[in-house]
């Protein structure tokens, strides 16, 4: 599972999230200073960054849950800020979003959670509903057993499993993924890792993926971007990433942990 | 021919060729589009007679797991009459189709038990979770004393920062509610006391009754009960919460005793506090009482003040003070073991924070009659 994906290079560059000079900042601190980024329809990008440096704060701006300063957001080519209520809520049955902790809804079991989307948006049959539910969950890797569990009982990976079943619900678009692997054992990781390839290649899905798993971006991501110093350092296929010379990057990609995951590949 | 209905959505054509029949499936089935989607799948599976059949994919702009469980579920359906098969699907869709191949997820339903068992089963089960509550509430109340001694024993464990805290939580801001609802209250009862004993020409005896009223029974019950709403509920949810994230968890690896952490000071802050409480509730409704003898009955304050001397005596006050700090340890036990008692979700948090206030209001009530019955019986 280590060895690299070629990606063909997506067709038609069409970008489907487009980021231009966006600002957001928390009181006297600014933390995205004019950052603009490019996300291209059917990718994968992997987006890295050292702890604090704002990529959930980006994630979540381009989702609207912090408000930015400056700059515009556009996703499938209408720009977020002039939106009217209704055709935002439209916008947003497009994308789904896998939480770090989950957010899973902890008075609801988990097939109850995956149906809480659909049953607000599709308006289908019960037995549909269960059935897409239980297919969600098997897709996930999740046994049966699982969907009529509350998430106070699941492991941190099932909790992981079962939000991604909730993200992919409506099959979205795009799928914003907040540290996906963490919290997995290797083995889950990989499994997780082949499954969003899986997704992207039959849905056509376009992943944000916040990452700090080198094996997720050796072998999944088209692309990545990484952030520092509230801008995008560099962006570009993993090859580009090892061959920068920031220091930051080259800490990040030529560290002690980085040299082993690569030998692993070489190997494997 | 059974035709699609919207040109936006999801469309088909049935075509019935000598003994084939061949299902041309166009435009988007995807979860934009689920009601059609399902309706036409309905349809297929209905419409189909001729085998073998073919559900052509050439014109499906494009497939989500949505559009290929339907799909396959009519496939499937369709397969237990004759041979039914998908036609040029690319390799994009073989593969959802593949991954979102029908299975059936049906369970056998369970058996289901007639309703007068199901209802003693929820009375049975009531009646020993009674019971566990009242094993638990004593045992508890046994791990708490035992705390308190550990700490009386070694001082230096005692956590006089974190009392003192609790004590302005508590006390503190709890003054001015406090002050004001009991001031209310005592305006009321002495208004209604005066149209009542004018009537025998008795309007100086309102201050008798709002005087003993007040010192036994209102000025400790008020407050009680407003401690149990303001503070219990507040102990129930932090420790509550605190339960959930593992930091209960956390204190006690560390080798820290939670009750004697966090339990401890806030009980001890409510058998300080409450008294405290009481008295200044009892102030307020007696200044309430009195200010409405004056404005209805005539009667100014140096005769409220020089009658109610006379009418109350010094176990009058006494009583009401006495059954402070039970109340105080009523509230806190049942506020820590609702909170300790908190599961993962938030909806329990919430069941639990409602059961802490309604249990120890009460629980609250019951005390003061047993105390009533109790102050009685030795003539106090």
């Amino acid at each position: 599972m280590l060895e690299r994906r070629h990606p063909a290079p997506p067709k038609n560059r069409e970008p489907i999230i487009r980021v231009r000079g966006v600002e957001v900042g928390f009181g006297e601190r600014t933390i995205l200073k004019g950052l603009d980024l490019d996300v291209y329809r059917g990718e994968i990008l992997g987006f890295v960054g050292g702890s604090g440096q704002g990529k959930s704060v980006l994630t979540r701006a381009i989702l609207g849950l912090v408000p930015k300063r400056a700059g515009t957001i556009e996703v499938l080519g209408r720009n977020l800020d002039e939106l009217s209520p209704s055709e935002r809520r439209q916008l947003e049955r497009h994308w789904g979003v896998l939480f770090q902790q989950g957010a899973l809804f902890s008075a609801l079991t988990v097939k109850q959670n995956i149906q809480l989307p659909m049953r607000e948006y599709l308006h289908l049959s019960d037995r549909l509903l269960d059935e897409l539910a239980m297919l969600k969950i098997e897709m996930v890797g999740l046994n049966p057993d699982a969907a009529d569990k509350l998430p106070s009982e699941l492991s941190g990976g099932m909790i992981k499993r079962a939000a991604l079943a909730r993200a992919l619900a409506l099959d979205p678009e795009i799928v914003f993924l907040d540290e996906p692997t963490s919290g997995l054992d290797p083995i889950g990781a990989g499994e997780f890792d082949d499954l969003i390839a899986t997704l992207q290649r039959t849905l056509g899905l376009t992943v944000f993926m916040v990452t700090h798993d080198l094996d997720s971006l050796y072998s999944v991501c088209d692309r990545i971007a990484a952030l520092g110093e509230g801008r995008i350092l560099a962006e570009g296929p993993i090859e580009a990433m090892l061959a920068s010379d920031h220091p930051w990057l080259r800490s990040y990609f030529h560290g002690k942990r980085a040299r082993a995951v690569m030998a692993g590949g070489a190997q494997g | 021919m059974a035709q699609g209905t919207l040109t936006q959505g999801p469309h088909m054509a049935i075509e019935r060729t000598g003994e084939q029949t061949i299902v041309r499936l166009s435009g988007p089935w995807t979860a934009p589009h689920a009601e059609q989607v399902e309706i036409l799948a309905g349809e297929i599976a209905a419409e189909a007679d001729r085998f073998p059949l073919y559900l052509d994919l050439s014109g499906v702009e494009r497939l989500d797991t949505l559009g290929a469980w339907t799909l396959d579920r009519a496939r499937h359906e369709l397969s237990a009459r004759g041979q039914a098969a998908f036609a040029h699907a690319s390799p994009e869709q073989k593969i959802l189709l593949e991954e979102a191949a029908y299975r059936d997820f049906r369970e056998e339903p369970k058996p289901r038990q007639s309703r007068a068992m199901d209802f003693l089963v929820d009375v049975g089960q009531s009646v020993a979770g009674a019971g566990k509550d009242l094993v638990g509430g004593v045992g508890f109340l046994g791990e708490l004393v035992a705390a308190l001694v550990r700490v009386v024993t070694h001082p230096r464990r005692f956590r006089g920062s974190a009392v003192i805290n609790q004590l302005e939580q508590i006390a503190y801001r709890g003054v001015p509610i406090i002050v004001l609802i009991s001031f209310l209250v005592g305006c009321i009862v002495s208004q209604q006391g005066i149209f009542q004993l004018v009537k025998f020409g008795a309007t100086p005896f309102v201050i008798d009754l709002i005087g003993i009223l007040v010192l036994r029974e209102l000025g400790v019950l008020l407050t009680s009960i407003m401690v149990a709403g303001r503070s219990g509920s507040a102990f129930t949810a932090e420790i509550g919460s605190m339960k959930m994230r593992e930091e209960i968890d956390a204190l006690r690896v560390m080798g820290l005793d939670p009750i004697e952490v966090l339990i401890v000071p806030r009980i001890l802050a409510l058998i300080i506090g409450l008294p405290l409480l009481t008295f200044i509730s009892s102030i307020a409704a007696l200044v309430g009482g009195g200010l409405t003898t004056w404005v209805y009955g005539g009667i100014s304050p140096d005769i409220f003040l020089e009658r109610l001397r006379a009418a109350v005596g010094m176990n009058t006050f006494l009583v009401g003070l006495i059954k402070a700090p039970f109340m105080a340890v009523v509230i806190g036990i049942i506020a820590t073991l609702e909170g300790l008692a908190v599961a993962g979700s938030a909806e329990s948090l919430g069941r639990h924070v409602t059961s802490s206030v309604v249990k120890a209001i009460f629980m609250v009530i019951v005390l003061d009659g047993l105390f009533a019955m109790f102050f009685a019986a030795i003539r106090y």
